[in-house]
């Protein structure tokens, strides 16, 4: 199935005008650090592996899975620390800011002037993909958080109508109670709160979250504001079971499968689950943006970070990234992975219904300027800040401190963290 | 203490000094020698060197450019999360060190009953400690959910009034974290008293039976007060897993729900490669590392000054 | 085997002994439990998982998370399952716990036979060893390994392993060796045998018990390493369970929890043997000596 989907896009890619494919290398290999070890997303990279082999590369696989990246991240320590860093690396938002100021990153931008990266990358993303002007890393794909993900037959049952608003979506939550079943699932650890969290801050306004999430203004952090949106995210744990704290996001999405569960909030890789199951959207499920953000969009995007290699090494490394970005590639990957491709040009023939939507929610978004990088994913601060608001919001949807407290401490637990 | 050593030690004469003799002298030294200096750079090194971090700025990557003094210390105790995970070490250490002693000693004395299938049950009380807690604590996450565990088979078997969702309250969680510590090593305990317990001398304890003394008053007051270095060697052993407990947290509830469940070695691994602090992260090392040193010392300055 | 405690135990009233079985058996129990919950979940579907209830029995049985989480599996772009990675782990394993045993138990002879000025604190220092957490030497000694050109291969990994194995490992053999009769070393020195000869003639042939101890230990430990693993390794020298984390440890993709418990089993294999083949001797080392102190 893989393979027709791949020449299926890689036709596709083909119709794309004024695309050249260039060859760098002629041989010589690349070693990828990367934490997409399970079925779908290793069958997704796994579509890159071949490209390079085709063109003579070898490919040297070190994966390192856990903690969203967190462990790849130690071992990548160890490996620059003792002057033998990969020469590629899956990484997220400001860490590859943070490699890139250590001054041990590549410089891409032979390949990218002259395939004209800039023109087809989405600005939110050059900011982190570009380190003082120079191309460091290659996007991969755009993943979005703000998504609602619900049970087509529950929703049927409780008015048949999407919510497109808060209110609307309480009252969906209030019927799907009333027909005994668990209205809303996640928040079972603090990164899967955080991602609610996200949704629920865009919700109040795209000025609102540029404020408190990525520009972290003290006043916004602390403000009325933050206080509702802290009481949303408690409102919308009131509807959530009682055993939800450390339920993993796709046993979340299990339950949404089956019914059990009206509707989670989470970002599309939750579109894997459901695909697996065999069910389709529109049919089986429905997937919105979370009521009060359609228009706007919180992203995140997997990136490989080229890190200094030999001369020896440079060729295959450029190859790759070139690899990376043709429009092929960006097809047939996000195809597979649920996301929608980094380039704004790749047609979305290849895609279902929301991986369609995906992509159009994101160019109206880059085009409206209300593309905002996730906070939850790393993509609105540094490591340190978000995981001191994780802290903060994962105690609030907790119930440790109240909507009040966690408004204050969010902002006094950020300020800590910058200094 | 090191006079009386240097009376016992030499065990060569050193009257003559041919060089053969010389070498011989020499020897015992050079084997130990790559031994001891691996060990000076790998381990008391690193510690200065992780000392020296705590006092710098790093975050990334070791930076020894900018100096803060004690400010990591500072924000380490500042910090909500360390205080919750020193309030969990202390709860966590004790319980699970307590237990687990006896545990160990009452399942070794019980094995110790000419039991018959004692062949079959040690190696089930010793397996835990075999396997890696990668999985294992997915194993006991999920037993221990209610929704799909223990609580959710109850109520399959008709018992509707079984609750037991520990892992799910903030203020109950860090308990069972000790029930699959417990697991994990109390089993191990039972075989260092176990051997402990079968090297008792017969004499003392036949001596005490003509006497009259009772089963019980026999474990009480003779064979339990000789079992004295294994409570020791199984408190250092417990000590150390307990403060380096970071697998079986990071398995079973990551530190949820909330924050409730942190612990030091939690808060040290994440501050130094997840949140990108590792100046703050080695504040903590520094922090646990004396903790440690605090119990290990005075033990084994009990243990190594007494024996002679 | 000491027949001390045992004799007191014959003096026990048939009702005291049917409790202490029930204790036994109950604690039996509960160290199977989770080795349960983990091999029924291995032989299910995972839709079975799905449904819920992880302590029943499958209703339909199946081997297939066997025989992927062995040979099929993704854990990295490849899907080639556990297998390939045995190997890794045996290569770094047997040799790591071969060098920290032999340095230990020279180490524990030096250190009990050959006492010098000083050696309680040389002792002691080692034995503190044992006790570091062993996320703060990890960027050191990445470093070190660079500077060897050791950095991602087997001998960085046994090295890094052998050398935080060395406190536990003199320990046990210093601590065997402190009840070993000082007088036979002596007069074997009077003949004339030398440092080496005394060792390998005299205290080698009665250390049995305390190198299964400690093989026992390094092997687990070895074994079960992640940290060092995960960071010390490359393309070629991936131990299992790294593979196995990469298997269990998907991010944003399906978990297929029957494949981790199976390939988890899997894992844990050689572990789980050694412990069940030589826990016999794992008390009877420990007896010898090695919770003396």
């Amino acid at each position: 199935m893989l393979r027709k989907l791949l020449i299926g896009t890689m036709l596709a890619g083909g119709l794309v005008a004024g695309y050249s494919a260039t060859t760098y290398a002629a041989g010589g290999s690349v070693e990828v650090l990367h934490w997409w070890t399970s079925g779908g997303e290793a069958a997704a990279l796994d579509v890159l592996k071949k490209k390079l082999e085709s063109q003579g590369i070898t490919w040297k696989d070190m994966p390192v899975a856990g903690g969203g990246g967190e462990q790849a991240m130690t071992t990548l320590r160890a490996r620059v620390t003792a002057g033998d860093p990969p020469t590629a690396v899956q990484a997220l938002g400001y860490d590859i800011t943070d490699w890139a100021k250590q001054g041990v990153v590549g410089d891409l931008s032979d390949v990218a002037n002259k395939e004209g990266w800039d023109k087809v990358i989405p600005g939110a993303l050059q900011n982190f993909a570009k380190y003082d002007g120079k191309w460091i890393a290659a996007p991969v794909n755009v993943h979005s958080t703000n998504w609602l993900w619900i049970n087509k037959k529950d929703l049927d049952a409780a008015g048949g109508k999407a919510p497109e608003s808060w209110d609307e979506l309480i009252a969906v939550l209030d019927k799907m109670k009333a027909n005994g079943i668990i209205p809303i699932v996640g928040g079972g650890n603090a990164w899967n709160a955080a991602t609610m969290f996200d949704s629920v801050v865009l919700s109040l306004g795209t000025d609102f979250y540029k404020a408190s999430m990525v520009d972290l203004d003290p006043a916004a952090l602390s403000g009325d504001k933050m206080v509702e949106a802290f009481t949303r995210l408690s409102k919308l744990r009131s509807y959530v079971d009682d055993n939800f704290s450390g339920r993993e996001w796709n046993l979340d999405s299990a339950m949404v499968i089956e019914g059990k569960a009206g509707m989670q909030i989470m970002g599309d890789w939750a579109k894997g689950e459901f695909v697996h199951a065999k069910k389709k959207p529109g049919e089986d499920f429905v997937c919105i943006r979370f009521p009060g953000t359609q228009g706007a969009v919180t992203f995140n995007s997997d990136m490989f970070m080229m890190f200094k290699v030999g001369e020896d090494k440079k060729a295959a490394q450029l190859q790759m990234a070139s690899d990376i970005m043709s429009p092929d590639f960006q097809s047939s990957f996000n195809v597979v992975k649920g996301s929608v491709p980094a380039r704004t040009d790749v047609p979305d023939t290849a895609f279902d219904a929301c991986g369609k939507k995906g992509i159009k929610d994101l160019a109206e978004a880059n085009e409206k300027g209300t593309l905002f990088g996730s906070m939850s994913q790393g993509y609105a601060s540094p490591a340190a800040i978000k995981n001191a608001m994780y802290d903060v919001i994962t105690r609030e949807y907790n119930g440790d401190i109240d909507p009040k407290e966690a408004a204050k401490e969010l902002a006094a637990a950020v300020a800590a963290a910058k200094g | 203490m090191t006079q009386t050593r240097a009376e016992i030690a030499p065990i060569l004469a050193r009257t003559r000094r041919a060089p053969k003799e010389v070498l011989q002298d020499l020897l015992p030294k050079i084997v130990l020698a790559p031994s001891f200096a691996l060990i000076l750079v790998f381990v008391y090194g690193f510690i200065v060197f992780t000392g020296f971090l705590s006092f710098s700025g790093s975050k990334l990557l070791p930076d020894f450019s900018t100096w803060v003094g004690f400010d990591n210390y500072v924000r380490l105790f500042k910090h909500p999360n360390w205080i919750v995970s020193l309030k969990n070490l202390a709860i966590f250490s004790v319980l699970y060190i307590v237990i687990c002693s006896v545990i160990g000693l009452a399942l070794a004395i019980f094995l110790d009953q000419k039991i018959r299938g004692e062949g079959l049950l040690r190696p089930i009380y010793l397996y835990p400690m075999a396997l890696s807690f990668i999985v294992t604590g997915v194993a006991w996450k999920w037993f221990l959910d209610p929704g799909i565990g223990l609580e959710h088979a109850m109520h399959q078997l008709g018992w509707a009034s079984f609750s037991f969702r520990w892992i799910k309250q903030g203020d109950m969680a860090i308990y069972t974290i000790v029930i699959a510590a417990i697991w994990q090593s109390s089993g191990f305990v039972m075989a260092m008293f176990l051997a402990g317990l079968r090297g008792v001398d017969n004499e003392i304890i036949k001596a005490a039976q003509i006497d009259g003394a009772s089963t019980v008053m026999i474990y009480r007051r003779i064979i339990i007060p000789l079992m004295r270095p294994v409570f020791l060697s199984a408190f250092v052993v417990l000590a150390h897993l307990a403060i380096k407990s970071y697998d079986l947290v990071v398995a079973m509830t990551d530190g949820g729900p909330g924050t409730a469940t942190w612990t030091p070695a939690l808060f040290m691994t994440k501050f130094t490669f997840g949140r990108n602090e590792m100046g703050m992260g080695a504040a903590s090392a520094i922090i646990m590392l004396m903790m440690i040193f605090a119990i290990i010392v005075p033990y084994l300055y009990s243990e190594l000054g007494q024996k002679k | 085997m000491s027949a001390a405690s045992q004799d007191v135990a014959t003096r026990n009233g048939i009702f005291a002994r049917a409790a202490i079985y029930a204790v036994l058996i109950l604690f039996a129990v509960y160290y199977l439990l989770p080795l349960y919950v983990m091999l029924v979940n291995s032989l299910k579907p995972l839709d079975e998982i799905r449904h819920g209830n992880m302590l029943a029995l499958p209703h339909e049985w199946t081997i297939a998370p066997w025989l992927s989480a062995w040979s099929t599996a993704q854990i990295g772009v490849s899907p080639t399952g556990l297998k390939p990675y045995f190997l890794n782990s045996v290569m770094m394993v047997v040799p790591a716990v071969a060098i920290s045993t032999i340095l230990g138990a020279l180490n524990g002879y030096v250190l009990t036979k050959w006492r010098f000025r000083g050696d309680t604190v040389v002792f002691g220092m080692m034995l503190l060893a044992c006790f570091i957490p062993f996320q703060i030497v990890l960027i050191p000694s990445a470093r070190i390994l660079g500077l060897l050109h050791l950095a991602g291969t087997v001998p960085g990994l046994v090295l890094i392993h052998a050398i935080y194995g060395l406190g536990f490992t003199t320990l046990f053999f210093r601590n065997y060796y402190e009840a070993f009769p000082t007088e036979l070393v002596r007069a074997a020195q009077i003949d004339g045998a030398s440092f080496f000869q005394i060792f390998r003639r005299i205290l080698l042939p009665s250390s049995a018990p305390i190198i299964v101890v400690t093989v026992i230990w390094q092997f687990t430990n070895i074994w079960n390493d992640f940290l060092f693993g995960s960071s010390f390794s490359s393309v070629d020298s991936i131990p299992l369970t790294v593979a196995l984390n990469n298997l269990v440890n998907s991010s944003t993709g399906v978990k297929e929890y029957n494949v981790h418990f199976a390939g988890a089993i899997l894992a844990a294999l050689p572990t789980l043997i050694v412990y069940i083949v030589s826990g016999r001797y794992f008390v009877r080392g420990l007896m010898a000596g090695a919770v003396k102190g």
